[in-house]
């Protein structure tokens, strides 16, 4: 797997400098985070620590009071859930990602049918598009889901995870953003979706992983970042670092900055 | 399950392309549908049957081709009025307005014929838009100030009624004796045209889908198991070829009973064949998965209510056909409760994203059955409100029950 050593050289999402505040509440202060791509960055911290709010800031849900985002080198701004997948971010949300009622291929392409005729009224390709689920699930190596006509209800939830997370990738991104994929995930399954997080580096995505889960960030992630009250404590990379180094940090009893 | 897909297909893995017996995918595809909550129309099959042999022991007159001629006129004013709450309800929403707007465009219909002489095609028009035009008011006021539609529409069932009143005025009952009004409820197709029309269905079911089905093949997924594609084309044959022979021994196909046909296979196709379609099977299911999606929810929204009203109007337009008039009465009484009692029975969940539209026509052939059936047994209104609304709640409470068995199933 990759060690870092041959990431490339420049990142593939930049932020420097990211502000942000919610009525009394700064959630964020003065925060850089940077993403190459083929690499796994895990972004942890205590409760409230902001992570959620930096990953919103990406994804273009909350527009930051302050700084910079720059995606491959150009300097961009991110208003719209939209405008960031247009640029290549897709972002996993740990629930509500999916509907139940539909199967795997509708679920992979909602929002995006591929139809033959007029936008709304036109007839579904739903063959061609049960072909390509099936291909981007073979390519990313998700072996668990054989049928992707099955409805969605009937998944386990690693697998549905895993639906969720191919779904992002395959609409040409660079960038995949993942809200604490595992939390809710038994062993097996945690397995299934960190095993579908290194395909996705070995693709060559730049992955941001929110994890509580320091067992979960150690075996899947190239760099760790930790947040404390909004602002940028460490940045550890994986084989420099030791569990307990970043519950240090995490805790605030590590008074290191970057 | 895609909503409205073919529910026999087996399954379609491209490594799961083994051929299934005739009995093994029967089983496979029961299996399948037991796991997912979705029992299908055959209870309600066995239930029709059930309700068909009780009041044919009650009186031999029941299943007459003329008594089962005039049931098909009957159940087409709900049957469509269904078809708008099948997308409604699919929706997550409800929309107990239709009644009246069914009542308020008949009004609109007789007045512009017989106040003021617009010819019978600018009328229908007229009132097509307008109940087209309430529905999307409805629709916005749910979708874009987030009033929850039971209020809206509950509030729209006063509203419209209270328009139906006024627009009738001093007339109370307005008799519209315009041939090509009247036509649709009581004109009936040649023999001829009948097996001509049903031909032409059985034909386009089953080319569609073997057309369907080899592409499949030629493209590597498995396809239905051909056995039980061509059992499920004898069956449906059986079915409208049967229809139409009775049928064709009381005065032959009304006219009615095909509008409302068409009316069904068009809105099933576009619920499960295109992207709108999808969209709504979507935000019923998991609004916010919908919207993180890209779907324009509320646009969404507003489009099935504007149909709602749409259909809702056509209901009022073969209504006033049936009667001959467009009254003070038109679309009250069990008209309300007979379309949703038809959507339910009919497999659509009030919970929202799952049924389909053909299961309305079914519903309201159960649902217009009890109706006819106490009606012929001489039965007063007060026994056919206090049965029909407990088979509502009988249907509503399968439902409920078929849910909770999902979320125990699911994941
Ligand atoms: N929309 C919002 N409005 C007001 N305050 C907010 C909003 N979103 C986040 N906050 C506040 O910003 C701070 C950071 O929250 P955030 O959700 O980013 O933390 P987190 O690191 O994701 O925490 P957790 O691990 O609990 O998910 C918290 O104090 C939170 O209360
Ligand atoms: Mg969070």
């Amino acid at each position: 797997m990759n060690d870092g050593s041959g990431l490339a050289a420049a990142p593939v999402l930049a932020l420097s400098g990211i502000s942000k505040r919610f009525g009394a509440v700064q959630a964020l202060t003065d925060v850089d985070f940077e993403v190459f791509p083929g690499e796994v960055v895990a972004l942890t911290g205590d409760n409230g620590a902001g992570k959620s709010t930096l990953i919103k800031v990406i994804a273009g849900t909350h527009a930051p009071d302050a700084g910079t985002i720059r995606f491959d080198g150009a300097e961009v701004s991110i208003n719209s859930p939209r405008q960031a997948a247009a640029l290549g971010i897709e972002t996993v949300y740990q629930d509500l990602a999916l509907c139940d009622n539909l199967d795997v291929a509708a679920n992979m392409f909602l929002g995006r049918e591929t139809v033959k005729g007029p936008a709304l009224l036109g007839r579904l390709s739903d063959l061609d598009m049960e072909r390509r689920a099936l291909e981007v699930l073979k390519r990313l190596n998700v072996t668990t889901i054989r049928n992707v006509r099955s409805p969605v209800a009937m998944l386990s939830g690693g697998q549905r995870q895993s639906v969720a997370i191919s779904r992002a990738v395959m609409w040409n991104s660079k960038v995949v953003l993942l809200d604490e994929p595992t939390a809710a995930l038994g062993v097996a399954q945690t397995h299934e979706v960190l095993e579908l997080i290194k395909e996705l580096r070995a693709q060559g995505l730049g992955v941001v992983l929110i994890s509580h889960n320091l067992h979960d960030v150690f075996e899947v992630a190239d760099r760790i970042a930790v947040l404390r009250l909004g602002r940028n404590v460490a940045t550890f990379r994986r084989d420099e670092t030791t569990p307990e180094e970043v519950v240090a940090a995490i805790t605030g009893v590590l008074e290191t900055t970057k | 399950m895609k909503p409205g897909a073919d529910k026999s297909t087996t399954s379609s893995g491209a490594d799961d392309a083994r051929p299934v017996g005739l009995l093994g995918g029967l089983i496979r595809d029961l299996r399948q549908r037991i796991g997912s909550g979705d029992i299908g129309v055959l209870p309600v099959v066995l239930g029709l049957a059930v309700i068909w042999i009780y009041f044919q022991a009650q009186d031999s007159h029941f299943l007459t081709p003329r008594n089962l001629s005039n049931l098909a006129l009957q159940i087409s004013v709900s049957g469509t009025i269904a078809i708008g709450v099948v997308l409604v309800l699919l929706l997550g929403e409800i929309d107990l307005s239709f009644g009246s707007v069914a009542g308020a465009t008949a009004a609109v219909l007789g007045v512009l014929m017989v106040q003021y002489d617009w010819p019978w095609w600018a009328a229908i028009l007229a009132m097509l838009l307008v109940g087209t035009l309430i529905g999307t008011m409805q629709g916005v006021w749910i979708a874009i100030l987030g009033v929850p539609s039971f209020v809206v529409t509950l509030a729209g069932l006063l509203i419209w009624l209270g328009v139906q009143l006024h627009v009738l005025g001093d007339a109370g009952t307005l008799n519209v004796f315009d041939r090509h009004i009247t036509s649709i409820a009581s004109t009936f197709l040649p023999a001829v045209w009948g097996w001509v029309l049903a031909g032409v269905a059985v034909c386009g079911y089953v080319g569609s889908h073997l057309v369907e089905d080899s592409q499949r093949r030629r493209a590597g997924m498995s396809g239905q198991s051909r056995p039980l594609l061509f059992m499920q084309a004898a069956l449906i044959a059986v079915m409208l070829f049967g229809t139409v022979a009775v049928l064709n021994r009381a005065y032959g196909v009304p006219t009615a009973g095909v509008v409302l046909f068409v009316l069904v296979a068009f809105f099933n196709w576009v619920a499960s064949r295109t992207r709108f379609g999808r969209h709504i099977y979507a935000v019923g299911g998991q609004v916010e998965a919908a919207r993180r999606a890209g779907i324009a929810v509320a646009r969404i929204r507003i489009y099935v209510f504007a149909l709602s009203g749409l259909l809702a109007a056509a209901g009022g337009l073969i209504l006033t056909s049936r009667l001959q008039a467009a009254s003070t009465q038109s679309g009250g009484g069990t008209l309300l409760l007979e379309a949703i009692a038809a959507a339910v029975i009919g497999g659509t969940s009030l919970f929202g994203g799952r049924g389909s539209v053909w299961g309305a026509l079914v519903g309201a052939l159960v649902i217009g059955s009890v109706s006819n059936g106490l009606d012929l047994v001489g039965q007063p209104a007060d026994v056919k409100y206090m049965v029909e609304g407990a088979i509502l709640l009988l249907a509503v409470t399968v439902d409920a029950y078929s849910r909770r068995r999902l979320a125990v199933s699911g994941r």
